[in-house]
Formats: C-alpha cells, structure tokens, sequence
C-alpha cells in the first residue's frame, strides 16, 4: 500500500449559500508532519469535522489509507485509524483521566459490549493506560476527576486520549489553544514526541508551534487553499502574508 | 527515549491496577446494607408487606438508573415496562402456568422485547423529546391495556391470580415473608448483575455517552447499539418488578401503566441520587417509608406533605444529606481505624 496516510479530493461544504469548504483537495502523506493554517474563519475546524464524520461534505471524497471513508460514521473513522483532539476540549467530565483513558483502549479492543468484563482483569489495559498517562505527563493525576484538573493537564488529556486509541492518522485541532504559558513547554514537548509512524495533521493559530512541528504546511483561506509548501516557503509567501495581515489577496 | 515511554514505572502500573481491584470490591457498607435487607424479616415481622412494595419499588428504581444515572437517556413513561411486565406475568399465571419463576422469566422477555422495539424511539433527540416520546409510549400502553378488556380485564383489573408456591417449596402467605424474600432475592441478584455490568468497558461507554456523546463517538463508542443494549436491559429490570409486583399481590390493574408510576420513579431516583445504583434503592427505601409514615397520620392530605417534602428536598435538602451520610461515614471509618491498630 503506498496510498497517502490521508486525502481529500475536491472537497466542498456549504451552508446554505456560505462556501465553508472550497474544492479542497489535501494530500497528507504517511508519516507526515502536517500542518494546517488559515485565519479566523478559513474554514479550518469545518474542513476537520468532515474529515472525522461530524459533518457530510457537499462533495467530494475523502480517502484513509486509500480507502474511501466519505460516509463512514466517527466511531467507524477512529476504527479504521483516525482519531483527533478538539479545539475545546471535550471530556468526560465526570471521569478520572485514568477512566478516560481505560475507555478509549476499552474500545480500541472492542471491548465495549462485553457486558461481564472487568477492568482490572482485561489483560495489560493496566499497564497500557499507565504507560499513555506517562507518555502525556499525566501520572500525578491519573486518578484525579478531569473536571478538577488544570487547563494544561486538560489539553495533554485531550491528544492523550486520541493517541490511546492507536490512531496511524491523528489530527489535532488547535492543541496548544489557551494553554498558559508555564503549561505550554510540556504540552509541545509531547506533541514533538509523538510518534514517527503516526502522521499527523495539525491545525493550530500559534506559527510557533507550528513552524516549530510541520515539515508541511497548507494554508486555508476562506475555505479554499491558497498555497501548500516547505515552512521556509510558507514564511516567504507574499500570498500568506497578506492574508495573515487581513489584506486583500489581490492588492 | 521512545522506547521507554512506552514501557511505563512499575510502581505507576501497579497503581492503576490497584485502584481498578479496589474499585471493584466490595465496600463495608455495602455488606452491612444487604446484611440488614436479609435480616430484616426477623426485625420488623409485621413490616413485610410494606417492605416488599420497598423492594419492588427499588427494582423498578434501578431499572431506571440504569438508563438514566449511566447513560443519560430521560423518561417519564418508564411505567410502561413495568406495566408490560405485570401484565404478562399475571395472563401467564392466569392462561399458562402458576409457577412465579417461569413467569417471572416471560415477564422480563416480554418487557425487554418492549424496550427493544421501543429503544430506537430514544436514540435521538434531547433529553425534551425523550420525556415527549416516553411518555408517549407508556400513554399508549395505558390505553391498549384499558381497550383490550377481554384480555386485560381493563379497569377491573386481572383478577383470580393464584400463584404456586416458590419453587414448589414456598407458598405465599398472607403476613408477605415469601413474598418480601422473594422480592429481595430478585432484587439482589439483579443488582449484583447491574454493578457488575456497569463496572464493565459497557458501563464505561455509557458513562461516556451520558457525559458527551460527541467525544464518546471520537474515541470510537457505536452510541446507538450501547442505548439500545442498555435500554432493552433496563425495560428486562422494570419488567421483573412488574413481575414481582403481580405475583405478591396475585393482582394487575391498570394503576401499573398509570403515569404517576413513571414520575413517582423520576422522584425516588433523584432522591437516593443517580448513577450510583444504591440511589434507586435507598430513594425506594425514604420515598415509601415517608409515604407510608405521612399516610398513617394524615389519610387525606398526603400527597400534600410529601410534594412539600420532595420540594423541599430537591431544592437542597439532598446535598445536605448526602453531606450528613458522608460525614458519618468517615467518623465511622476513623472510629474503625482507630480501634484496628
């Protein structure tokens, strides 16, 4: 298989008579370092609510590892191989970081209709959720409420509990979003260690993590792509430029 | 660097697998709470009619935990599994066999069968329009039952129950041992069922489906099939209370679809506290004694002191006394661990 990790092909999403997704066509290759760039507005977080089935493109096709999974629902996408972090971070609230996790790998195994299981008796689930809450600098709080955790712990909980579900395609939407700054060294510093054979796609507003992580960038404005290069080509870009200072593409 | 990420402390996997064990066993509170349930008929003899009602109340209270403490699924016409169960219970006693196993067997098959059928009416929507559609259900049960006389008996009820004795040894007497003891053993075997099952990778999902559905699809949770499982498990549990209930009274009428059932149940489970499993019977256990209690002294009015009371009791008294449970629990526990050493 030399399919690319992650495609799109022609991609579009409207709204009523709002283009939120314009003809977007989006390569991610296998054990990339992608990232995803665009202003307010570009249309970033709709283009990855499609790519995980939260929202039906208008058009187009979506491929994972060659497979088209345009229709397939969320759960059945994180099955195949892609999982995601959101912007705003979606937890349980009423888990332990360490139930979190024990979920994620429960359904990871297909565990999640074996009524009679127990937990503590599910093979290396254990020593596998100790493993990913070290990996994420979550093992002084794993047995803690999520809802009483810091922000930062929360954000790390958030890409910890997508990478438990052994995703080769992770996409992580604005990781470093509100993490105050004390936080923020060890939230790249997991991002940075993430592992090679996953690739990954990341949608982010801070440049400095992002030309710090991507080897790839594409830049999304008003929901069309403008251009897709090395970072040194992004940062040079008189197009990316201009739409990052609110100017007129054509001016 | 990579390589030992993956291959966590010891001490941290120990930990993790610590805490899952110590989750599962069985707390000393636990013990003394079913120890007091069995020893009850030695206690309170001439209390088992009432206790029985307790029981199958606690029943019919965790059926309804079950969907709404762990997976967040609302309903005011949960009455309709539990009237599904009454019904068939008592026409299998009446037309087939009086033996109260086997009925109480078909009269969960019959409900759970109900809450399958029913349970794709649930999967979507918000919790407002699963009040609307539950209650729907169970007001359309009420009146199948009530036009479908020749079969159910209508407002007459099913009358000339007569049940065998319990597993041929036991015959139900009129002080309701048998039948509290009964009720009781259905109770906790159903429970232990339930905590095992909610302690289970299911149990968990659901948990995540109550908290947030979007992230549980994310990480991989099919969220349909879990509701419909739960749902068709839960409508099983009111069916066996349903069953009880005709069985020990040997009568079913139309007062077990009738929709005070359904938000008396909403009141006992808020009571004792959702999506704990001991909050249904604990509710059960305040809801009937008070009801009981207030009853004997004012015949009349007592539906006017016990909404006066949940009112009460909804708009804080209940964190007050969870707090007061918490408190003397660990006075008790540091009484214990003082004594231990």
């Amino acid at each position: 298989m030399t399919a690319p990790a992650l495609q799109t092909i022609g991609l579009v999403k409207r709204f009523g008579g709002i283009v939120a997704t314009n003809d977007v066509s989006l390569t991610i290759e296998r054990g990339a370092r992608h990232a995803l760039i665009g202003p307010n507005g570009a249309g970033k977080t709709t283009l990855v609510n499609q790519l995980t089935g939260v929202l039906k493109p208008s058009e187009g096709r979506i491929l994972l590892e060659g497979r088209d999974i345009t229709t397939a629902k969320p759960e059945a996408r994180v099955r195949l191989g892609m999982s995601r972090t959101f912007q705003i971070n979606q937890l349980f609230q009423s888990m332990t970081a360490l139930d979190m996790l024990l979920l994620v790998l429960c359904e990871q195994r297909n565990l999640g209709l074996k009524l009679w299981q127990k937990l503590d008796k599910s093979g290396d689930l254990a020593r596998e959720a100790a493993a990913i809450a070290e990996r994420f600098r979550l093992d002084d709080v794993i047995g803690e409420p999520i809802a009483t955790l810091p922000y930062g712990k929360q954000r790390q909980l958030e890409i910890a509990a997508a990478f438990a579900a052994r995703p080769r395609v992770l996409l992580l939407d604005e990781p470093a979003a509100g993490v105050p700054e004390a936080e923020r060294r060890d939230l790249l510093a997991t991002v940075a260690d993430l592992p090679a054979d996953v690739s990954v796609l990341l949608i982010e507003h801070d440049m400095d993590l992002v030309f710090r992580f991507a080897t790839r960038i594409t830049v999304l404005v008003n929901g069309t792509v403008i251009t897709e290069g090395t970072p040194a080509a992004i940062a040079t870009d008189p197009a990316v430029r201009a739409a990052y200072l609110g100017e007129s593409l054509d001016a | 660097m990579t390589m030992a990420l993956d291959t966590p402390r010891p001490a941290l996997t120990d930990l993790v697998g610590k805490t899952l064990s110590r989750r599962r066993r069985w707390k000393l509170g636990e013990v003394v709470f079913w120890g007091l349930t069995a020893a009850a008929p030695f206690m309170l003899p001439r209390g088992m009619l009432l206790l029985n009602e307790v029981a199958i109340l606690a029943l019919f209270a965790l059926s309804l935990d079950l969907i709404l403490g762990f997976a967040g699924i609302v309903s005011l016409g949960h009455a309709a599994f539990l009237g599904a169960g009454a019904y068939a219970a008592g026409l299998f006693a009446l037309h087939v066999n009086a033996d109260p196993l086997t009925g109480l067997v078909v009269a969960v098959l019959a409900a759970a069968l109900l809450g399958f059928l029913t349970s794709f009416l649930v999967l979507r929507g918000t919790d407002l329009t699963r009040l609307m559609v539950t209650l729907g259900v169970a007001l359309l049960l009420f009146e199948l039952a009530n036009s479908f006389s020749t079969i159910t008996g209508g407002a007459d009820g099913l009358q000339g129950i007569s049940m065998g004795p319990l597993l041929g040894l036991f015959p139900f007497d009129l002080q309701g041992r048998t039948a509290y003891l009964y009720s009781l053993s259905v109770l906790f075997v159903l429970f232990l069922a339930a905590r095992r099952m909610m302690a289970s990778p299911f149990g968990l999902s659901l948990r995540a489906i109550r908290d947030n559905p979007l992230r549980a699809s994310a990480t991989g949770v099919a969220i349909n099939g879990r509701i419909v499982m739960v749902y068709t498990i839960a409508a099983a549990y009111a069916g066996a209370a349903g069953a009880l209930m005709a069985q020990t009274t040997q009568f079913v009428s139309l007062d077990v679809l009738e929709f005070h059932r359904s938000a008396d149940l909403m009141l006992v489970v808020i009571i004792g506290g959702a999506g704990w499993l001991y909050g249904g019977i604990i509710g059960a256990i305040l809801f009937k004694v008070l009801q009981d209690a207030i009853s004997l002294a004012t015949p009349q009015y007592w539906q006017f002191w016990i909404g006066l009371l949940l009112v009460v009791f909804v708009l804080g008294g209940r964190e007050i006394l969870h707090d007061l449970l918490a408190r003397s629990r660990a006075a008790l526990a540091k009484r214990i661990s003082r004594r231990a050493p």
